[in-house]
Order: C-alpha cells, then structure tokens, then sequence
C-alpha cells in the first residue's frame, strides 16, 4: 500500500493490528530496539509484539517516520486551534488524533486499551543529545510516499490530524491518497529482510504463523 | 546531568520490600506518597508501568510523556503522562540522571528476534507482567490480557537516541545504591518487572535486586 502526502506538510498517525488475531500489534520498543533506530525509513520493517513483521518498507520518497510523538488530544488541539465545534464548523469541526484513533479501532472491537504507540508517517522529529524534540517543519514534500508490504493479514488504522509538535496554528489537516497492489512475499535477498540479522529472524517468525 | 538528592529518611518509610532479581512486583500507592526506586547493585533494569487505582482503561503513556516535556529521557521534574493526559507520577528525585522510556520490556517473543530463535523459552519481563496481572487480576476480579502491556519505562537503563535518528543500549550509567523518587498524583496501581534479561550487556548479564520505598506525603492521613 502506498500512502502519498498529496500536498506536502502532513502527517498519517498510524496503528497495525494482525487482522486474524487483533491482539497483536504493532510495538514501538520492538520495532526500534531490533533495528537500532529511533525513526522508520525504506529498509525498516514493522513487528509485532509477537516476534512477527506485520509489514515492510520499501520504499520511501520523504526519508523519516517519527515513532516517537504520539498524537494529538482534544484539549492540545483546543489550546492550538481554538474551539472547533460541530455546531459552528460543520464536517469542517476540528478533531484530534486521539479519539480520530478510537473511533476507527471501535468499529473493529477495540479500545483504549487496545491504542498503542503509532507511528506519526511523514513527520520528521530528532532529539538533541540531551534529548530535546525538535520538529522538523514542512519535511514532506508535496507527492512524498512510503510503500508498506504488508507480510500479515493487517489491520491497518490511520488517522490525519497534524503532528502534535507542528507549530502550524492553522487546523489544516492535509490529505493522504492510498494506492494498494498485490504484491508477493519478501524474496530471501529482499533488503528489509537481509537489513540485520534480527529482521531475519522476524521474517523466520512470521512465515511460521502462516505455515 | 543534574542530580537530585531527596530529603526523605528510608527510616521513615510505611513500606520497604525487596524485589529480588528477574521477578515481578504490583502495588498500590496512594496520591501524594512518594514510591522511590533503589537500585542496590547497579545497572539493573526496572520494567515499570502505571495504571490509575481502579481501572486498566487508564495507564501511563510512554509518547504523551516525552512529548509533553518535549524530551526523550526521563528524570527529575518529569511528569509521567497516562494516555489520558493526566500526570499521574512526578520525579521529584533522581540519583541516576536519567530514565528510559522508549527501550520497552523484554519478552519471549522479542527474544526470539534480537538474540536468537533458541531464547525463547527464557524469562522475560512481559512473562513476569502478566503473571503479577495475573495474580493481581484474580484478587480484584479483573480481566486483564497483553492489551494492557503498554510502553513503558525502564528506570535505571541507558538507551541513547543520537541526532541522526540511530537507538543503542548503551552501558548503564547508575551505581549500587542510585535512586528515583516519585511523588503520585493521582491513587496509581504500579507493575514492576524487575528485569530478568541474561542476554543484554546493559545489566553485564546479571540482574540484581531491587528495593522499593513508600512513604506518606507530610501533612496527609493515611488512606
């Protein structure tokens, strides 16, 4: 599946869940600490809490993933944006990322306790050596992508609210256009595979639960 | 990194317990006690998560933390975050320098990946998670799964983010005797796993025990 920021400047927070067995999902820690990363780009795959890689990346035209931030509340997108209701506003009312991410997982059976740290696509955020955030401002380019393969049958919940961190005062979430193809499995020498010997093993691990 | 001493006497605390090492611990504490950390040998791995007294709907959120304080490591003045956007601990005290909050916990499953396909079968700090919620969840008639295993905070663990986006388990930098101290804000339910990792140079391959402190706020009755 191709996710393309259209028209620059946006971000998709996003969850995965196994379609067949929803409790299990994507994790953050396990996700970074096997491949040493703090961010995703082409060559990182995603797992699972389970050992598994529910999905891979490609490819990759904006070149950073934040994994970091998590997704906006309604009072952080209040304080930002001012007051946004229905009954002003319309279908133009201002959501946050938090409950866009719960409406979305209810219609699947799950909850609150099922919301996990996501994945913000598009939004480019390093820390100093202290520690310290810094948002990288207008990082996607209009027409960036990143192309996940998908190696499980996958639940996959987005949702396009701004990155917490952007200090754009303007609500303006941007649109993401989805292109999805079918695809075949990872060959032995795909590059998200042969990446380190821990995805390796994570692509051991996912063809046992399909064997 | 600054440290900070706390002023509390261990000898006045309402609580002391040893948890011994690669094994779990849950408990209760009440708002406004202070819960410190001790970590007796040094670089060893405390798993910890939160959860408001009650409720597993509730829990302490790894990315509302750091994002709230606009910093990856954990140490004094951090409010620990839930999901909620409640603070539901304060560091007021903090011997060590700094926490990690984005390393997560060890399990039978992640072993499998970042060691080898053989380590499966060796503990792990989600298998002690699940056996504390286990034995928690039957005392409050409370069904728990992995759903409730969010990210958490690896008190005492060194896990450096460099700018160019690269994550290490880099060697510990606490000591026998480093401290956190944590001041609740709100009546939480803590989950500890004193990690049991035998694979990771981070604890030179050998978990150690910890030992856990309360004390009630001055000033405030017993709850």
């Amino acid at each position: 599946m191709r996710v393309m920021d259209v028209a620059g400047g946006g971000n998709i927070a996003m969850l995965l869940y196994n379609y067949d067995d929803r409790l299990e999902r994507y994790n953050m820690p396990d996700t970074l600490k096997a491949q040493h990363t703090a961010y995703l780009t082409r060559g990182c795959v995603c797992y699972s809490d389970m050992g598994r890689v529910l999905c891979s990346i490609t490819d990759d035209t904006c070149g950073w993933h934040d994994t970091l931030c998590g997704v906006t509340h309604a009072d952080e997108v209040s304080e930002k944006f001012g007051a946004g209701r229905f009954q002003e506003k319309r279908n133009a009312y201002y959501k946050n990322g938090y409950e866009s991410l719960l409406v979305e997982l209810g219609k699947y059976g799950l909850g609150k306790r099922d919301l996990m740290a996501n994945v913000n696509l598009f939004s480019k955020v390093t820390a100093t050596d202290s520690g310290e955030l810094q948002f990288h401002s207008g990082f996607s380019k209009p027409g960036a992508y990143i192309d996940l393969r998908f190696e499980m049958n996958t639940l996959v919940v987005l949702a396009s609210c701004q990155h917490p961190l952007d200090p754009d005062t303007t609500y303006a979430p941007r649109e993401a256009r989805l292109t999805a193809w079918h695809s075949r499995p990872a060959p032995r020498n795909d590059p998200c595979r042969t990446r380190c010997a821990e995805n390796e093993r994570g692509f051991r691990n996912t063809e046992v639960w399909f064997r | 990194m600054p440290l900070l001493e706390s002023p509390l006497d261990p000898r006045n605390a309402v609580h002391r317990e040893i948890i011994a090492a690669g094994e779990p611990w849950m408990g209760t504490v009440a708002q406004g006690q202070h819960l410190r950390i001790v970590d007796l040998e040094g670089n060893q791995a405390v798993d910890t998560l939160f959860y408001r007294a009650g409720t597993l709907e509730e829990r302490y959120s790894a990315q509302d933390t750091i994002r709230a304080q606009g910093n990856i490591y954990l140490t004094t003045g951090t409010a620990l975050r839930s999901n909620e956007g409640s603070t539901m601990l304060t560091i007021v005290a903090d011997t060590c320098g700094r926490h990690d909050t984005l390393g997560g916990a060890c399990s039978a499953e992640s072993n499998t990946v970042r060691y080898a396909l053989e380590k499966r079968q060796m503990h792990s700090c989600r298998d002690n998670f699940l056996v504390a919620l286990a034995r928690w969840g039957a005392r409050h008639d409370c069904a728990f799964s992995k759903r409730d295993l969010s990210s958490n905070i690896n008190f005492f663990m060194n896990v450096p983010v460099t700018p160019d986006g690269k994550l290490s388990f880099a060697d510990g930098i606490s000591g026998a005797g480093r401290y956190v101290e944590m001041r609740a804000a709100m009546d939480v339910t803590v989950l500890i796993s004193n990690c049991p990792q035998l694979n990771n140079p981070c604890n030179a391959y050998n978990p150690t025990p910890v030992e856990v402190l309360l004390w009630d706020a001055p000033g405030t009755t017993l709850k």
